[in-house]
């Protein structure tokens, strides 16, 4: 059994997740590539889309696969950034609205 | 910047290069090799459609010392080619059939007798190509060459591997972005760009180990941010894929990056891509007249077929045209994707 958590060899293996699943593998794989096809959106708007997420959700494979995605449709070293920045504010944003919560509770609780 | 040559680098070595391609390591070696894989698809062993372009390598000369150059050109290069094989060269493209000379080098200008032969190949009515590094153009020396070429409607294809300042410097050098945009700018108020008879291409290698994007949708990108940050205009983007030699086999196993960039061009091969590689199409001339499939191969010393004739003084379009093209793993370099040649991607 490896001794990490994370190997960066597995997403090469990513494919294999059919083998103990193999209807709704091969159901994501086809939806995942519709997905990432060019549609309204361009490939690179997608890659760039996928960087930022992949950051969110914190897939060290995602960040490895969207960070050459981005490269090879296009993205500058800038625009891959500041995709990285709109998933931190969202990200940071997401705790700091909560706030409002917080606040709506403290003074609830206060005379 | 010193060029591997110079260094006394092992990898200015073409047979050590070949070496570390087909068994550097396990991993390498169970690569699938090359000539099985056009085997499978029927295309092997790859021969020539008809040959057209006629690609001189006038010299390995150069002015820069990119990170990524496949020839390890530089200003310590001192191969050039002569007046004489020039000649021998001229003689050659009396065939009708060639339609295109495609000079490329280092950099094709520093060639003492390089405006001579132009001038000679345009009265035969030929096509010519440059293949300029567009820096070459600001200096004093060769500031005067973009009026040359518009004379003689020289078509330009110059190299600029991004948009942005920042990725063009890392691989090409400090200053080269503003050097080349101010080269591009000569070029546009000249009518390249604009006149049809005044062809100007950029060529996108990427900056590192990864492949290029769709031709198509970078060449959007590119005239549409070009444009907008300095008003420049061109015609095409050809996109050319790294191959891993000389010094961008130096950076690969420098960064550890050479087997992933292996299998990536190996999973990304591409039958249609295979049957459109440009040694189809083109034969590559040495600065010493060696006959040559492609400037890879050229910089790896694998000559043409024996029974072909390997230099241009023996120059026999009907035999090379017979000829069974040389290969070894660096070709799956042009068989990546939507493919990869001097022209750009070949799907």
């Amino acid at each position: 059994m490896s001794k990490d958590y994370y190997n960066s060899d597995d997403l090469k293996k990513f494919p294999n997740v059919t083998e103990f699943q193999e209807e709704l593998g091969e159901k994501f794989f086809k939806y995942y590539g519709a997905v990432f096809e060019e549609g309204a959106l361009t490939k690179r708007e997608k890659s760039l889309i996928a960087l930022a997420v992949a950051h969110t959700v914190q897939c060290p494979y995602c960040i490895d696969a969207y960070s050459s995605e981005s490269l090879e449709t296009g993205a500058s070293e800038e625009q891959m950034m500041e995709a990285v920045h709109v998933a931190t504010a969202i990200r940071g944003g997401a705790s700091l609205v909560h706030g409002v919560q917080m606040m709506n509770k403290v003074k609830d609780l206060s005379m | 910047m010193k060029s591997l040559k110079a260094e006394g680098h092992s990898l200015s070595d073409p047979r050590i290069q070949l070496d570390i391609l087909n068994q550097h390591n396990e991993r390498l070696k169970t690569t699938p090799k090359f000539e099985e894989k056009i085997s499978e698809i029927g295309l092997y062993p790859l021969q020539p459609n008809e040959i057209e372009i006629f690609q001189i390598n006038v010299g390995y000369m150069c002015n820069m010392t990119c990170k990524h150059c496949h020839v390890d050109a530089g200003p310590d290069r001192q191969e050039i080619m002569t007046k004489e094989t020039l000649k021998q060269c001229l003689a050659a493209l009396d065939d009708p059939r060639i339609k295109t000379v495609d000079l490329t080098g280092g950099a094709p200008e520093m060639n003492p007798h390089f405006r001579w032969f132009v001038e000679e190949v345009r009265r035969k009515g030929k096509k010519v190509i440059v293949r300029s590094n567009l820096t070459i153009l600001t200096t004093n020396k060769f500031g005067d060459l973009p009026d040359f070429f518009a004379k003689h409607k020289v078509e330009v294809t110059c190299s600029l591997p991004f948009y942005s300042k920042r990725r063009t410097d890392q691989q090409r050098g400090e200053g080269t972005y503003d050097k080349s945009v101010s080269a591009l700018k000569i070029l546009n108020d000249l009518g390249y760009g604009t006149d049809p008879e005044l062809q100007l291409n950029l060529v996108n290698n990427p900056v590192g180990a990864f492949l290029p994007g769709s031709q198509e949708t970078l060449e959007e990108q590119f005239k549409k941010e070009l444009h907008r940050s300095h008003g420049i205009h061109f015609n095409n983007l050809f996109t050319i894929t790294n191959l891993p030699i000389s010094r961008f086999l130096n950076f690969l196993l420098m960064s550890g990056n050479l087997e992933d960039y292996m299998d990536k061009l190996v999973q990304a091969f591409n039958p249609a891509a295979a049957s459109g590689v440009m040694c189809r199409n083109t034969i590559s001339v040495s600065w010493d007249g060696y006959l040559y499939d492609c400037d890879f191969n050229q910089m790896l010393e694998i000559k043409t077929h024996e029974k072909a004739g390997q230099h241009v003084s023996e120059f026999d379009l009907d035999k090379l045209n017979q000829r069974d093209i040389k290969t070894d793993q660096h070709c799956y370099g042009c068989t990546a994707g939507a493919g990869s040649s001097c022209g750009g991607a070949t799907t």
